[in-house]
């Protein structure tokens, strides 16, 4: 791994934000990918990057990403839950890349869940 | 799935459930262009019942459907190229899946984008498991291993976007001229 000295410098810029998001413990935004075969054939993977890249633009502190597995609903897939804490939990169905700027910036940073993406809007 | 590296991605799901410690990948391509990809992990392991029928789309251990097709379907890609995939498994060991692939076949599925495989599981999962990834080819090789990152970062979660954002750019640069214009 050539560019491990690179990390250092990355290291240090991260510091501060993880500083700011152990004092804001309870305060954690989170989202989950379904990740099993049926997710990542329907494109998992690229909703996923598609978050970090966003968090990482926008410089959020606040938010982590994680996966989980099959929930039984694999047509729906890629699904995405959006939990923000002290409000229900969100779930969105159909995921693409492009999808995902509107989650981040009307629901994840403006707190208005975008409707017409959700579970209950796909089963209407 | 459309290429390798997404096939690479869900098969490793299966040592992550395994709880595995360690998950190894490597990702070889020999000069006469048989690809031969290993997944080992020192996870659960499976009991010699469980390995017979592994290959079958109505073996799954989850509850949520009936239904497992993450290795048949690798399987199957495998065998239209004329190559194939063997699974060696011990209970309380852990397992070896080898998939074995012709790329001079018009059959075999393109590698894919391998460091978004890697960077998506180890932001997914950045306490544990470790993984390790060994690339190779007549034109060169790299070595990966998330314990050396977690050594270098002291304490800063693999998860940071800025660190995913590294990963992906890093490992882009060492495995295009590996794999590039053969199979990527």
């Amino acid at each position: 791994m050539k560019s491990l000295a690179e990390l250092e410098a990355i290291r240090q810029k991260t510091l501060n934000r993880i500083n700011l998001r152990q004092e804001k413990e309870g305060e954690v935004t989170r989202v989950v990918i379904g990740m099993a075969t049926c997710g990542i054939a329907a494109g998992a993977r690229p909703v996923m990057l598609a978050f970090m890249d966003e968090i990482s633009k926008r410089n959020l502190s606040h938010v982590t990403v994680s996966q989980t597995g099959c929930i039984g609903m694999c047509r729906l897939e890629p699904m995405v839950d959006v939990i923000v804490p002290g409000q229900e939990k969100v779930t969105y169905v159909h995921m693409t890349p492009e999808k995902v700027g509107r989650v981040v910036a009307e629901h994840i940073v403006n707190g208005r869940p975008v409707e017409e993406y959700t579970i209950g809007a796909a089963e209407k | 799935m459309r290429d390798l590296s997404l096939h690479i991605l869900d098969l490793m799901q299966n040592s992550i459930r395994a709880k595995a410690s360690v998950i190894s990948l490597s990702v070889l391509l020999s000069e006469d262009g048989i690809l031969s990809i290993t997944i080992e992990d020192d996870g659960t392991g499976m009991s010699e019942e469980l390995l017979s029928r592994v290959l079958s789309p109505f073996a799954t251990t989850r509850t949520t459907r009936k239904v497992g097709l993450g290795i048949p379907m690798m399987a199957e890609n495998c065998r239209l190229t004329g190559g194939d995939l063997r699974i060696e498994s011990e209970l309380g060991k852990g397992t070896r899946l080898i998939a074995t692939l012709h790329t001079s076949s018009i059959d075999c599925l393109p590698l894919g984008d391998l460091p978004g495989t890697m960077t998506t599981l180890i932001t997914t999962n950045p306490e544990s498991p470790e993984f390790t990834l060994h690339c190779a080819s007549p034109k060169g090789e790299m070595q990966f291993d998330t314990r050396e990152v977690r050594a270098a970062l002291q304490g800063v979660p693999l998860n940071e976007p800025e660190i995913a954002a590294w990963m992906m750019e890093s490992l882009r640069e060492e495995i295009e001229p590996i794999f590039g214009g053969v199979i990527l």
